[in-house]
């Protein structure tokens, strides 16, 4: 069921804000993660605003 | 031992065929089809992609992948194999698997099908994994950065020139369906209209009210289209909304080009963001319930299995069954627009290498299956209602009667009583001529979700779902796909002139974006007042480009295995090659130059000029003024098929030389990133 809601989110260029974290803590302790809402709409400028936003036919 | 159950289902998936090859005339279950298709992909899947991974790719469970190497938590991110494979069906399947095999039945189904199952086992999902491959070994670069890394920088330019003109085709094409499916229809029309609001209100919703909640404001979304479809029905027959919603398909086609330009610019969370949700999960959602309501309702296949039409002369589209067949099946059997997709987001998400199988070869054997339902959808109508609907509407003439008559006349005989019934059925005024694949596919699945919810009464809201589905991701792809030709365009103009590039200022960016949707207005516009109808014209040159630029695709692999000094398994990719070489460059080739003015587009030109000379208006065009159209149009949709014929020939060109100097050195000259081990966890 997570699964499944991972999936869906990705599939609208949703990627884990947990994964986020996570990969902040490990990688950048002393940096000041996004919030959630940030995270998101950094996501949704990422996968439409820029020229990867590509899908098919 | 463990081999036993897998040459058990070759024997179904051979029984299969067996049955769907030599069953003439008695009525065969479209089950048969779903059968034979599902087991050879399972087949396919459990060896031959085995076999890829192992041995022609030698892919290393130890080897670290971008998402390792470049983690930043946001674009590079170690992924679920099974959400990923989520994510990369999504931004494959569109449009194009459920329309080009709608197509195609004008053949029978048993072309369309044979093609789907061993174009997406030999061709297309090696491609797919391949392209995946070849990225995830280089950062996740995109495919104009690995054409220019392997093959040198012209090659790396051409490739990005011809990527962009294949936009410019795919957005004109997928338009021209939305037009024709829209047009005289003020119930699908204000049910897609209506989306425009609804996905604004969603946008504010993500964006002050509760930002971040996809499934919510989803949720939302779709009772909105729900009631949207329902309402529908009594804005058409409203004597004062219905006439208001009712546009020919020239207003249609200025309406979405307009939209077009808009669209682009707003701000991406406002109307693109949550109309993709809506488009997204509608789509994952219709194509799962059209597979269980196939296997459910168990249909007889009505299409017989050939047509007279495998050797041309078809309503629908112009042309003989080799070599038009494998161009107007693109997506569903092979598609180089994948190419983009794979060396896009997913080789970035990718967590290990091995999962490079699951994803790139079965996400594409998912979207074949994709293409086999909308080929059992086309071919469950009865022929007489197919052809009905997908010949131009110069052969049927514009009432059911005549058109009854026409398809009669043709061999499939049918009344006008039951033309005006299914248009009734489906709260249509007439079903004559609705050509782009769309409508025929949206009648096929109110038969089938009809079936099993509502019986005929809900038939007329089944078809105007299946409508608003696939309208909804068009419109959506021709969004996006205007963003990203914008951005290609910007790049390719970038090279010349470096002030034009992204992030200088807003003036190139408005610029490349009226460029963009100027290109394929134009195609639009064409193909919209084509008195043939348009898909006749458009579709062929669309399915050469994608499969050119799948050819494309295949050449890079082949060059890269060169060069790993893997060339003793370059046939895994040289054999599609070949294949889409031979068949692109003969259907181009037959465009450019055949002497039948309904295939040849020169021909076609020079038909109308001499008529011109001569002072004669020719049917279907009514005056001086659409003659001089149509020669103009010919002769840029020639002009079209040159540039691709030469786009592929230079990097065949390329390819070859590339592969010999790899042949010569004595050692593997890739440039892949260098290996890492998987970080222990």
């Amino acid at each position: 069921m997570k699964a499944l809601r991972a999936m869906l989110r990705l599939m609208v260029g949703q990627p884990s804000y947990d994964a986020y974290l996570a990969h902040m803590a490990q990688r950048h302790p002393h940096a000041t993660p996004m919030s959630r809402v940030e995270f998101f709409r950094n996501r949704e400028q990422a996968r439409y605003g820029g020229a990867g936003g590509g899908k098919c036919c | 031992m463990k081999h036993i159950p897998w040459i058990l289902l070759a024997i179904v998936g051979a029984i299969g065929l067996a049955v769907l090859a030599t069953s003439r005339g008695e009525p065969v279950n479209a089950l048969w089809i779903v059968v034979a298709a599902v087991s050879c992909f399972l087949v396919a899947y459990r060896y031959y992609a085995l076999y890829i991974a192992r041995n022609v790719m030698r892919l290393d469970p130890l080897r670290a992948t971008p998402a390792h190497t470049l983690a930043d938590g946001l674009d590079y991110v170690a992924t679920d194999k099974r959400v990923l494979f989520g994510h990369h069906f999504a931004a494959i399947a569109g449009a194009g698997p459920l329309v080009g095999p709608v197509l195609a039945a004008q053949m029978g189904y048993l072309p369309g099908t044979l093609w789907i199952i061993f174009g997406v086992v030999l061709a297309g999902a090696v491609q797919d994994f391949m392209v995946l491959f070849i990225s995830m070994r280089r950062d996740g670069k995109s495919l104009g950065e690995l054409v220019r890394l392997e093959m040198g920088p012209v090659a790396g330019t051409i490739a990005l020139a011809g990527a962009f003109l294949i936009m410019v085709i795919i957005l004109a094409v997928l338009a021209l369906i939305v037009v024709r499916a829209l047009a005289e229809s003020p119930w699908g029309m204000f049910t897609v209209a209506a989306t425009i609001p609804l996905a604004l209100a969603m946008g504010v919703y993500t964006r002050w009210i509760r930002p971040g909640r996809i499934g919510e404001v989803s949720l939302l979304g779709f009772l909105g289209l729900i009631a949207a479809i329902v309402f529908g029905q009594n804005v058409a027959a409203s004597p004062f909304w219905g006439p208001l919603f009712t546009f020919t398909p020239e207003t249609l086609c200025w309406i979405l080009i307009g939209y077009g330009a808009l669209a682009s610019i707003l701000p991406v969370w406002l109307l693109l963001a949550p109309r993709d949700y809506l488009s997204t999960f509608l789509k994952i959602g219709a194509i799962t319930a059209l597979a269980i309501g196939i296997v459910v309702m168990a249909p007889d296949l009505r299409m017989p299995a050939l047509t007279p039409f495998v050797d041309g002369g078809g309503p629908a589209w112009s042309g003989s069954l080799f070599p038009f067949l494998f161009i107007t099946i693109a997506c569903g059997a092979v598609s180089g627009f994948h190419a983009l997709i794979a060396s896009g987001t997913t080789p970035k998400l990718i967590g290990s290498e091995v999962d490079a199988p699951f994803i790139g070869y079965g996400a594409m054997l998912m979207e074949a299956f994709v293409a086999i339902m909308a080929l059992v959808g086309a071919s469950i109508l009865d022929p007489g209602i197919y052809f009905a609907m997908n010949s131009p509407a110069a052969v049927l003439g514009s009432d059911p009667a005549s058109a009854a008559q026409a398809v009669t006349t043709m061999g499939y005989p049918v009344s006008a009583e039951t033309l005006a019934q299914t248009a009734r059925d489906v709260g249509e005024h007439t079903i004559v001529s609705r050509t782009g694949g769309a409508p025929t596919l949206a009648v096929a699945m109110a038969e089938i979700f009809s079936h099993i919810l509502g019986g005929t009464a809900m038939k007329a809201f089944w078809y105007h779902f299946a409508i608003l589905f696939e309208a909804l991701f068009i419109l959506t792809a021709v969004d996006a796909g205007t963003r990203a030709g914008r951005f290609m365009l910007q790049d390719l103009i970038g090279l010349v002139v470096p002030s034009f590039r992204a992030g200088t200022s807003w003036v190139p960016g408005v610029v490349a974006t009226g460029l963009c949707v100027a290109s394929w207005g134009f195609f639009l516009y064409q193909g919209v007042t084509d008195p043939l109808g348009g898909v006749n014209t458009l579709w062929p040159v669309f399915g050469i480009s994608n499969q050119m630029l799948a050819a494309v695709a295949l050449m890079l692999a082949t060059t890269v295995l060169f060069r790993m000094k893997q060339q003793r398994y370059a046939w895994v990719t040289a054999v599609p090659t070949v294949w889409l070489l031979i068949c692109t460059l003969t259907a181009g080739s037959l465009k450019l130059v055949s002497a039948d003015p309904a295939v040849g587009f020169l021909s076609h030109a020079a038909r109308f000029a001499a008529a011109i000379e001569a002072g004669v208006v020719l049917a279907p065009a009514k005056s001086m003024a659409k003659m001089r159209a149509i020669v103009f149009n010919d002769r840029i949709d020639a002009a079209l098929c040159a540039v691709f014929l030469a786009v592929v020939l230079s990097l065949l060109f390329f390819t070859i030389r590339t592969c010999l100097a790899a042949l010569r050195a004595d050692r593997p000259i890739v440039n892949e990133s260098p290996a890492q081990m998987v970080p222990a966890e």
